[in-house]
């Protein structure tokens, strides 16, 4: 009983951290088509950034930890925001030349962070509480698992709150939908391609530090690994649904805790699952019916 | 059509048979010949390194065609190719030692494995389009990769990889003083993996591809099957790039979990959309390039100047792919076409500007009459 309950919650935990990165996915997918290869390099330089920031403040106090989750976030949008103004929006429409762009900048810049930080992982530590357990059910629960559902959660409530109350968020939700509507209707929607991409970035950046806190090492690949299995979570979610993704990240992360726990492959139950949702719903769990 | 029109043709045919010709055998004959290009080739032709540097090049140029086929033919944008380049990398290994036989039978039974594996997973990938297809095939790549590096029944060599079986393969293909023997079978294959792909290409199936690429729901009105098409070219594909994995696997001795990675995939995009998308000779151009720039950078990236220089140039300059991965991001964003689509726009300016008082003038654009029109580059689209 302890151990299903550990394995459920640490894969929650690990469901968090995907959809923080699954989320600007699917909704940079949703609204503009674009596969954003890069995604994992906004993670990476906001988990960087948050390492350097806490380890000058002091990595074991809270200060420290708030400090880099808000640096990483940043980090994270900045990059986003940049990537999408300078690279990105220049090839307007033309979506596999995008998506090239977004592989040629991951490979670049992967590069530069093994030149800046080395290739080999650093290894981190947070305020103690975070690396002590909680006792629930008979089973021990490392803390800063808490931490990342407690975030990723505020995070899904609030990119909920903006797509919905919001004017820039209805234009979004309105652009996903159907594009060229939008644009008819004389709304520029480039100004929201820029903002998904920085909100995109913002929560990738902050998933960076919590995973750099849930794996205990910041390395200049970890967004690259994270990255995939967040495309796992997209496509089965369906691409351009939030709320899909937000499912599908814990389907995957509770599914691979178990598989990796039971079976010793939890990879392959999830790339199991993910054929076996292509072959039933090619258009994932919530997505809408994919014609292009 | 004036007389003077089908010579200019018939000779230009004939160029396109004999230049590609005389191209090979100057190609099989540099093992024999001490020629030395300071600068690009880290020595003579006939020493070992640079014939296995050139022999390297050859075969990423095989299996940059064989994605040519995928990407540039079908547009179908695969980020799993490599699953099936390491599939003949390992496949080849793995048979001959745990089932003790020799290298063309156990080629012949990873050939079969990987026409059915390519089948079954090409069958499940083609149900979704664009870019979920992209995903789909990566995620399947990845699978195969972290078994590869795992290594949970101890057959693949985990992380150090897979060391060749020598004693199942002749002697003439092991060791560095039959490093040419490995030069010509590396550059047979790509002879090989260059005249299958232009017959696919050529053949029905291939056309269909192409019109499927630009217009699926035409082609289906008109009756055909688009997913049958592509699984084709899929398999097709997948079959010749294991062909040129089990080649990779004698070249190099071995075999590393890196050819079966996602990185490996994006290393042949990178080749093919430098050499041009819809190229053939653009895909082996930019593989060619890629594996000489890579060496190449590699070695300045060693070198004692970069050392003396201040952080913000030495550490990018010490990274080859920043600066491959910064030169793809200029050819996407400056150069669309890559090298082949430069090549023909420079040739079809020259030759208007020919054209503008000579007496064959046409009346038709030249581009509606080029005579390689099935292997200019195209605009990528992807269906």
């Amino acid at each position: 009983m302890s151990t299903v309950v550990l394995l459920l919650i640490t894969g929650v935990g690990l469901g968090a951290i995907y959809f923080l990165v699954a989320s600007g996915l699917s909704l940079i997918y949703g609204l503009m088509g674009v596969l954003n290869f890069a995604h994992g390099v906004f993670l990476t330089f906001g988990a960087f950034l948050g390492w350097e920031v806490a380890a000058r403040m002091g990595a074991t106090t809270w200060a420290g930890f708030a400090a880099s989750l808000l640096v990483g976030a940043l980090a994270g949008a900045v990059f986003a925001a940049l990537t999408e103004r300078f690279l990105v929006q220049r090839l307007y429409e033309r979506h596999i030349e995008q998506v090239l762009i977004t592989v040629g900048l991951a490979l670049a810049v992967v590069a530069l962070f093994d030149g800046i930080w080395g290739t080999d992982a650093r290894f981190i530590s947070g305020p103690p509480w975070m690396s002590r357990t909680t006792t629930i059910a008979g089973a021990n629960v490392p803390n800063d698992r808490f931490v990342a559902i407690v975030l990723a959660v505020v995070v899904l409530v609030a990119i909920v709150l903006f797509l919905q109350r919001t004017r820039y968020g209805m234009i979004i939700r309105a652009g996903v939908e159907n594009r060229s509507m939008v644009t008819a209707l004389g709304i520029d929607v480039r100004t929201a391609f820029t903002l998904i991409f920085t909100i995109g970035g913002a929560a990738a950046g902050l998933g960076g530090v919590l995973a750099s806190h849930a794996f205990g090492y910041v390395s200049p690949m970890l967004g690259q690994t994270l990255l995939i299995f967040a495309f796992i979570v997209t496509v089965i979610g369906g691409l351009g649904s939030l709320t899909g993704a937000a499912i599908a990240s814990v389907l995957v992360a509770v599914l691979q805790q178990f598989a990796n726990y039971y079976w010793g492959y939890g990879d392959f139950a999830v790339v199991v699952l993910l054929a076996v949702v292509v072959l039933t719903r090619p258009s994932g769990l919530m997505g809408k019916k994919v014609t292009a | 059509m004036t007389d003077a029109d089908i010579g200019t043709d018939r000779r230009r045919q004939a160029v396109r048979v004999l230049l590609p010709l005389g191209l090979v055998v100057l190609l099989a004959c540099l093992p024999l010949l001490d020629i030395s290009v300071p600068g690009i080739l880290p020595g003579a032709t006939y020493t070992p390194g640079t014939l296995h540097l050139l022999a390297l090049a050859w075969v990423m140029a095989a299996v940059a065609l064989s994605y040519h086929l995928l990407f540039g033919v079908a547009g179908l944008l695969s980020f799993g190719h490599a699953l099936y380049f390491g599939l003949g990398a390992y496949g080849l290994g793995i048979v001959m030692r745990e089932l003790q036989l020799g290298l063309v039978p156990a080629a012949v039974l990873t050939l079969v494995v990987a026409v059915v594996m390519s089948t079954v997973l090409g069958a499940v990938s083609l149900r979704v389009t664009g870019i979920p297809f992209a995903m789909v095939t990566l995620a399947f790549a990845q699978a195969a990769y972290v078994w590869v590096r795992r290594d949970p029944e101890r057959v693949t060599g985990g992380e150090e990889g897979l060391r060749l079986p020598t004693e199942f393969v002749p002697g003439f293909l092991v060791g560095v003083a039959d490093t040419r023997n490995l030069y010509w079978l590396a550059l047979a294959v790509l002879v090989l993996a260059y005249l299958l792909t232009a017959w696919v290409q050529n053949s029905r199936a291939g056309h269909v591809a192409e019109a499927v690429r630009e217009n699926e729901l035409r082609v289906r009105v008109l009756g055909m099957q688009p997913v049958l098409v592509k699984l084709a070219i899929f398999v097709s594909a997948s079959v010749i790039a294991a062909m040129v994995g089990m080649v990779h696997l004698l070249l190099n001795s071995g075999a590393v979990p890196h050819v079966m990675s996602a990185e490996f995939t994006i290393s042949l995009l990178l080749m093919v959309v430098l050499g041009g998308v819809g190229s053939r000779w653009g895909a082996v151009a930019g593989a060619i390039l890629y594996v000489l720039l890579n060496q190449r950078l590699t070695v300045l990236a060693g070198g004692a100047w970069v050392e003396s220089l201040p952080a913000v140039l030495r550490i990018p300059l010490s990274e080859p792919l920043f600066i491959l991965g910064t030169l793809f991001v200029l050819v996407v964003l400056f150069l669309p076409g890559g090298l082949a689509g430069t090549v023909a726009r420079v040739t079809a300016r020259s030759r208007d500007r020919r054209g503008d008082d000579g007496p064959d003038r046409r009346p038709h654009p030249p581009a509606a009459e080029e005579p390689e029109a099935d292997d200019v580059p195209q605009r990528l689209e992807v269906t």
